[in-house]
């Protein structure tokens, strides 16, 4: 059977008879290795770019249209010791990079209008204290009103727009009253400078949008960051498909290339990477990332199967299937939507606070207003007094100081290996007091590994690691990798369903189930774990079992015991059968277990204990586990996880250990602490402000010097979040 | 003070070209790759494609 290799669905046309490709690229880290990188795939002739981007870890390639291929390049940077995959820009992504440089746009606008209006302020704070004279003063106040007011009204856009989406939906956010203090602030300076007055607050303005643009440009950039990890780490997944293009021709494309009514070809140690029927071939299927049971399935005609199982032994044909169809995947979609919809609607910390603030503001600024009509001033008097008010309670404290901790504290959690799939996901996780584990692939991990490769001689081992990797199954390949073999054994023979062989000086070597190696014996008399699979090695007359099983995560006891130090309830809930669930939650020492549970009932536990009024984090992997992850307050899933349930998880964190579920929720409590801090700071300040704005003698400078003031407080306090990460076990 | 007839369109000027500048930086992308950029800029030879020898 011929395979090829058909990248055409990642290739995009440049122009000008020149074809672009983006390859996601493991390993990079240093000028060396972008300069090797860039040096090897350009000398490759008709070659136009390699250009490495060493912040998102990408290469982009262009070369002379019809002349290459892409594979080669992929081949040409494994021989250069990168591994790469082409890469896709999800639509998600686009739209974080487009959002990031309107940002970055709008704050180049707001900084050159601040700093040029400030130019034109301070001779007038100054002239104001001396000799300027009145014309002067207002031709620098028109200049500044013709800097100010165009540049507001562009980089003011994003608080603008999020502003009226928020009043359009009946509700405030943080962006009402800074829209409101802002244009209140431009229009009265206009009145004023027509009315020849000697205060205008158009840098007063113009700095506070350019502050938080500021706070908004770093939370949106750390977001884009992430994303695009996010993306690399698909890329990196590979998730292909061997694709019939003829009756005995195969070709491996791309998941996304694949339509329902296609035929793909599962071979075995191969996860499948589709939905679909089987409709030739018999063999031995695990499920675990879709059921969490670990116990192996027999599929045959006629059996369905689902993106994320691993096909044990035998080859498979399967007819690709629309997702809806398959009755599992129909039934997990239904409550994931329903789960969905009931997903409690969160008031973010910072809509709260503003939902407090606005109305006292802006009561405030009423009654000023008011009560100095009363006092006998006038009206215009009062209006300029009140909007004073405005001004200077406008929260350019309060609207940085939840973003700047955000991204400080995101950018701590990315460097303990978590990624924030949701903004409000850091406020949530601090408050979670409940974790419920999924066992299958959260707390054990998603590989197969040998559990008693102390108990082998070394040399044996090895030479067990190396007939192994003569062999697709996916125990052989466990054990191949736990002896660390690299050189597999000339003249090894598969035979299917049974195991492997080979004749090395004479002796002859098996591996494989116990019968074929004439091991029952040994099997019988050891009391053996009732989740392992069992493999056994002969040399010769020699036996040896190997007992291969997906172990608990490295460090799973000691975050258990951590997650219990820190008074946070802990349970699993498992859809794997009872032995198997109760062996790891003694191992753990979790007192609260279920197993064989349906993603029905995980649902009703989780509202269970939100009835109780437990604020519950679900940390979990399988297909299974999404309908759950999106009930719970707030959900973590590991990187390996499903699809659907990467997606659906609020958090999604890197590796072998389990680490980083501790980690994230130190990070999380740390930053919710600062957020609450920050917040009593420009509370404080405004507190101290508010009655000197009432009195009205606050000056254009007294508002500026207050507002870089408590700005600058807010920003250094946030820096305190980047420590969190440190202690963790 | 007729200097000031000079001085603050000049200055206006000055503040725009910045602006100018940033934009044109930023369209170009030449904020796509903050931390290629910081080692290019200490790379002993730029890859050939970018700056071919003439002689």
């Amino acid at each position: 059977m011929r395979v090829t290799r058909d990248f055409s669905h990642y290739v995009r046309d440049a122009g000008g008879g020149v074809q672009h490709i983006d390859l996601a690229v493991e390993g990079v880290h240093c000028a060396g290795c972008m300069a090797k990188i860039e040096g090897g795939l350009s000398a490759i002739p008709d070659v136009t770019l390699a250009r490495v981007n060493l912040t998102d870890r990408r290469v982009a390639l262009e070369w002379k249209a019809g002349t290459l291929d892409p594979g080669s390049f992929i081949d040409r940077l494994e021989e250069l010791g990168y591994k790469a995959y082409p890469f896709e820009t999800e639509s998600a992504e686009a739209a974080e990079v487009a959002e990031s440089r309107f940002l970055l746009r709008c704050l180049g606008v707001a900084a050159f209008a601040t700093m040029n209006v400030m130019m034109l302020s301070i001779p007038v704070w100054s002239g104001n204290a001396s000799d300027m004279l009145p014309e002067q003063r207002d031709f620098f106040h028109w200049l500044s009103a013709l800097i100010a007011l165009p540049a507001a009204a562009y980089a003011g856009q994003p608080f603008f727009r999020s502003a009226w989406r928020a009043l359009s939906a009946k509700t405030t956010n943080m962006d009402v009253p800074i829209s409101i203090g802002v244009i209140l602030a431009l229009g009265m300076s206009v009145v004023e400078t027509i009315h020849h007055a000697e205060h205008a607050y158009f840098d007063a303005a113009i700095m506070l949008l350019t502050f938080l643009l500021v706070g908004r440009f770093l939370d949106q950039n750390m977001r884009r960051r992430t994303r695009a990890v996010a993306g690399n780490l698909a890329a990196l997944k590979a998730e292909t498909a061997a694709k019939f293009i003829g009756p005995d021709e195969i070709s491996q494309v791309p998941v996304a290339a694949i339509n329902p009514g296609d035929i793909v070809l599962l071979r075995p140690g191969e996860r499948c990477a589709v939905d679909g029927t089987v409709i030739e071939g018999r063999s031995e299927i695990d499920q675990s990332l879709i059921t969490g049971e670990t116990l192996y399935v027999t599929a045959e005609q006629g059996t369905p199967v689902y993106a994320g199982s691993m096909n044990i032994s035998g080859t498979l044909r399967v007819r690709v299937s629309a997702a809806s169809e398959a009755t599992l995947l129909a039934e997990i979609t239904r409550l994931l939507d329903n789960a969905l919809a009931a997903r409690s609607h969160y008031m973010r910390l910072a809509d709260r606070a503003s939902r407090l603030y606005a109305p006292v503001v802006h009561a405030t600024a009423l009654l000023t207003i008011l009560g100095w009509v009363i006092a006998g001033a006038s009206w215009h008097d009062a209006i300029v007094t009140g909007v004073a008010v405005l001004i200077i309670t406008c929260p350019c404290a309060l609207g940085l100081a939840i973003p700047t901790v955000q991204t400080v504290a995101s950018g701590a959690m990315f460097k303990a290996g978590v990624l924030l799939n949701a903004g409000d996901a850091i406020e949530r996780l601090a408050e979670a007091d409940h974790v419920i584990f999924d066992k299958t692939g959260t707390l054990t991990l998603p590989e197969l590994e040998v559990m008693n490769a102390a108990d082998i001689p070394a040399d044996i081992f090895e030479l067990a690691g190396r007939l192994a990797l003569s062999s697709h199954h996916p125990v052989a390949a466990a054990v191949a990798l736990a002896a660390g073999a690299k050189s597999p054994m000339v003249g090894a023979v598969e035979e299917s369903g049974q195991g492997v062989r080979a004749t090395v000086d004479g002796v002859e070597l098996r591996l494989g189930r116990p019968s074929f190696c004439g091991a029952e014996m040994l099997v019988g008399g050891a009391a053996l774990d009732p989740e392992a699979s069992i493999v056994a090695f002969s040399k010769g007359p020699a036996q040896f079992i190997l007992s291969v099983r997906q172990g608990l995560r490295p460090d799973a006891q000691a975050v258990i015991a951590a997650l219990k130090a820190r008074n946070i309830g802990i349970e699993i809930l498992s859809g794997d059968r009872e032995p198997a669930v109760k062996a790891a939650a003694d191992a753990l020492g979790i007192p609260e277990w279920r197993a064989g549970v349906t993603p029905a009932d995980k649902i009703a536990r989780i509202e269970e204990l939100k009835q109780r009024g437990a604020k519950v984090l679900m940390v979990g992997d399988g297909m299974n586990d999404a309908p759950s992850l999106a009930a719970a307050h707030v959900s973590m899933s590991p990187i390996s996880a499903a699809h659907l349930s990467q997606a659906t998880a609020d958090l999604v964190f890197l590796g072998r250990p389990l680490a980083p579920v501790v980690a994230a929720i130190d990070a999380a409590r740390k930053a919710l602490h600062l957020m609450r801090q920050n917040l009593w700071l420009a509370i404080g300040y405004n507190v101290l402000a508010v009655p000197v704005a009432i009195s009205g003698v606050v000056t254009p400078l007294i508002a500026a010097a207050a507002m870089s003031g408590s700005s600058i407080l807010v920003m250094l306090n946030s820096l305190r979040a980047r420590s969190a990460s440190r202690e963790i076990v | 003070m007729e200097i000031l007839v000079i001085l603050v369109p000049l200055a206006l000027m000055l503040g725009g070209a910045g602006l100018v500048a940033f934009l044109w930086s930023l369209r170009s992308g030449q904020y796509d790759d903050l931390d290629g950029a910081a080692w290019r800029a200490i790379a002993d030879d730029e890859p050939p494609q970018e700056a071919p020898v003439k002689r």
